[in-house]
């Protein structure tokens, strides 16, 4: 979300005892966040039945449930700054800034999808809105990312880097070796678990010696913060602090999102090792657009009619992705080579 | 022996192994991500935590450098590990443990100490799972001294190799291509065992000798058929084992047939069709040809999502016909 520092808006409400998101930034500010979690929501939802509908084949890790964390933590970038993604990165791909149509060709596998139909959804990627991809390995993204922020740093483009990654990603070795680097480098990265409780079938509490994934900040000598990754301002509150923290120069954070996907694993899952009680009950007493809903009719932000008619707006916008999608060439096999090696003049 | 022989699945196949394994020796013991109450990714290992517990099929962190790890410790001090990769890709991850630690730990040691670990690797395409879930990356391990290399090919010979590999002293890595899961075929009942290094000859022919491995071994018969309707006889080996590869077979079945096709998943150079092609150019058989030896492989690209672009980036049956009916009619 651009939010530039130089003309600062005036904030949607004032009073101190608001939460943050709603002192920090305008109603338009805080009503497209608003609906780019619908549309996280919708264009999974409608991928969910495009796959079902054998439309799309391969498989696909859905996001639904955790909107509040991807966005919250867009919130505060520019479309500058840069982020990798994870296997359940639809969300992290809308939040920043990606377009429903072209994701919905990728997932087609048409030459109008983001990587031209070589990718599908895990490889989801918008490098034009700072988005280097999702990633097919667990923690694949984490050494990337701080890649990303050793450029920002030589270079001085004042980008800051932030990396999703989940709570199993944190048990790959990946994991320490870029955290350790990032803090002794003092990097601008920002490493944001997205703690859904099970790294497939595996809960945390059977894979991680910790009891919380933003415990293991103290190792790398850096700030860790766990927040409520279903309510919006307090993911984009960490975020923003972070993201300040690092664009200062003073090194990278950690913050854990708790949250929670309501559908499987993936494709093939046989919901095992959760109960329903379980699922039910953060559906229905923690979802995280209703929270943040409840909270923009509470503060005077939205009426129920404006909020109406963002979800009918996204919407038509998923319907007509859709249709480009299926519209859209196919890639010709005789160009099953392209883009293995830069194509020089 | 003549135990009953039922049809099973590939899947079913190994599963059943693993159970007549962990039943026989209390060393046996199964890791992996997610194969407990899961069941594995591809349901390989199902309900077996019913039947052996959680200690014995061990879900592991999702780490795979320290999960194969830890299986090569415990081998070397006395379990007998089978540990499964969720997706043959992972292997990346866990090079340094297979490449640096299993397969040359014997040697180092001058003799002194047995890695008994097997390793199972669920490969291949045609899943849609793009890039980094659908390689076959046999070769890679193929290269290296010290480990053995097996690609089963049927539910029978899968459930057979690894019995056998479970038994072997030294680290035996199983490629099993997905789409062969669930495929069904006769498996005898109980324990027996198909040796590591003997491919086998699926199909007797005499104009061509098409040396196939894993999924690429059904095509290569489906193809045969084809050309047997147009009068051209072809011989189909399944080469079962990468490392230590057969020579004798197929130096004498190219000796027969004086042409030689292999036909594989993983990209096409570097790959096992190189070490076959120069196998057999370096052999006896190289007289015998009438013909330059040709490879089908995968295309030198990563595997594409698009589901046409993923078909044509691996061999298929109507590009294998033709390439066999061009050989052996002298077009090539
Ligand atoms: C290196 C590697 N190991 C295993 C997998 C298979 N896999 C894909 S997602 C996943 C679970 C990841 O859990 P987590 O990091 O918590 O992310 P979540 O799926 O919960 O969003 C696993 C085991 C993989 N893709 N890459
Ligand atoms: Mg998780």
């Amino acid at each position: 979300m651009a939010k530039t520092t130089a003309a600062k808006a005036a904030p949607a409400a004032e009073g101190g005892n608001l939460p943050f998101i709603y002192r920090e930034y305008p109603r338009e500010t805080l009503l497209g966040a608003l609906r780019k979690m619908h549309l996280i929501r919708k264009f999974e939802e409608g991928a969910e039945e495009s796959y079902m509908r054998g439309l799309i084949h391969g498989t696909m890790h859905l996001s639904i449930g955790q909107e509040a964390s991807a966005m919250g933590i867009c919130l505060p970038l520019t479309n500058d700054d840069q982020i990798t993604s994870t296997h359940r990165g639809h969300g992290h791909c809308i939040a920043k800034g990606a377009d429903v149509k072209r994701m919905f060709a990728e997932f087609f596998g048409k030459t109008t999808g983001y990587c031209a139909g070589r990718g599908g959804s895990m490889h989801i990627a918008d490098v034009t809105t700072g988005n280097l991809g999702a990633n097919g390995i667990v923690g694949g993204g984490l050494p990337i990312a701080v890649g990303a922020a050793l450029t920002a740093k030589r270079l001085k483009t004042g980008k800051v880097a932030v990396c999703f990654f989940g709570d199993g990603a944190n048990n790959e070795g990946a994991f320490h070796e870029a955290l350790n680097m990032a803090s002794v480098w003092k990097l601008p990265v920002v490493f944001v678990c997205e703690n859904n409780k099970y790294g497939m079938s595996t809960s945390t509490e059977r894979s991680t010696a910790v009891a919380n994934i933003a415990d293991r900040a103290a190792a790398y000598s850096m700030p860790g913060v766990i927040v409520d990754g279903n309510v919006l301002s307090d993911v984009a509150e960490a975020s923003h602090a972070a993201v300040e923290r690092a664009r200062r120069g003073e090194g990278p954070s950690l913050i854990e999102c708790k949250t929670y996907r309501y559908r499987g694993h993936s494709k093939s899952d046989r919901n095992r090792y959760r109960t329903k009680d379980e699922i039910d009950d953060w559906m229905s007493n923690r979802d995280p657009i209703e929270r943040y809903e409840a909270q923009l009719v509470e503060f005077g932000i939205a009426k129920a009619d404006e909020i109406e008619a963002i979800r009918a707006s996204v919407a038509e916008e998923i319907a007509a992705g859709i249709e480009f999608a299926k519209a859209s060439p196919a890639p010709e096999i005789a160009d099953l080579a392209n883009y293995v090696y830069t194509e020089q003049a | 022996m003549d135990a009953a022989v039922r049809e099973l699945s590939y899947s079913q196949a190994i599963q059943e192994a693993m159970a007549i394994a962990m039943e026989a020796d209390e060393r046996v013991i199964l890791m992996g991500e997610d194969i407990g109450v899961y069941g594995g990714a591809f349901q390989v290992t199902g309900d077996l935590i019913d039947r052996f517990g959680p200690d014995r099929v061990m879900d592991t962190p999702i780490s795979e450098l320290g999960g194969a790890g830890v299986a090569v410790g415990a081998a070397v001090t006395g379990l007998r590990p089978i540990f499964e990769f969720q997706f043959s890709d992972f292997a990346a991850l866990a090079m340094e443990q297979i490449v640096n630690q299993a397969a040359k730990m014997r040697y180092m040691l001058g003799g002194a100490v047995s890695v008994p670990v097997v390793m199972r690797f669920p490969g291949g395409s045609g899943t849609g799972a793009a890039a980094q879930h659908s390689q076959s990356l046999e070769a890679w391990l193929g290269h290296v001294p010290g480990l053995k290399v097996i690609q089963p090919a049927t539910p029978h010979d899968v459930k057979g190799m690894l019995l056998a590999a479970v038994a072997d002293p030294d680290p035996v890595m199983i490629f099993e291509h997905k789409l062969l899961y669930k495929m069904k075929g006769p498996v005898p009942e109980g324990h027996y065992t198909v040796p590591i290094g003997k491919a086998e000859v699926r199909r007797e022919g005499r104009d061509l000798t098409v040396v196939a491995t894993s999924l690429m071994v059904h095509k290569a018969l489906e193809a045969a058929e084809t050309l047997a309707a147009e009068g051209m006889d072809v011989e189909v080996i399944d080469l079962r084992t990468i490392r230590p590869m057969d020579r004798e077979t197929v130096i004498e079945s190219v000796k027969k047939t004086s042409r030689l096709m292999c036909v594989y998943e993983g990209v096409k150079t570097l790959g096992v069709g190189a070490e076959l092609s120069a196998m057999v150019a370096e052999s006896e058989a190289f007289d015998y040809l009438d013909a330059p030896i040709v490879r089908l492989g995968g295309a030198e690209t990563p595997i594409p999502y698009n589901p046409e672009l993923e078909k044509a980036a691996v061999p298929q049956v109507p590009g294998i016909v033709a390439a066999a009916r061009d050989l052996i009619r002298g077009a090539r």
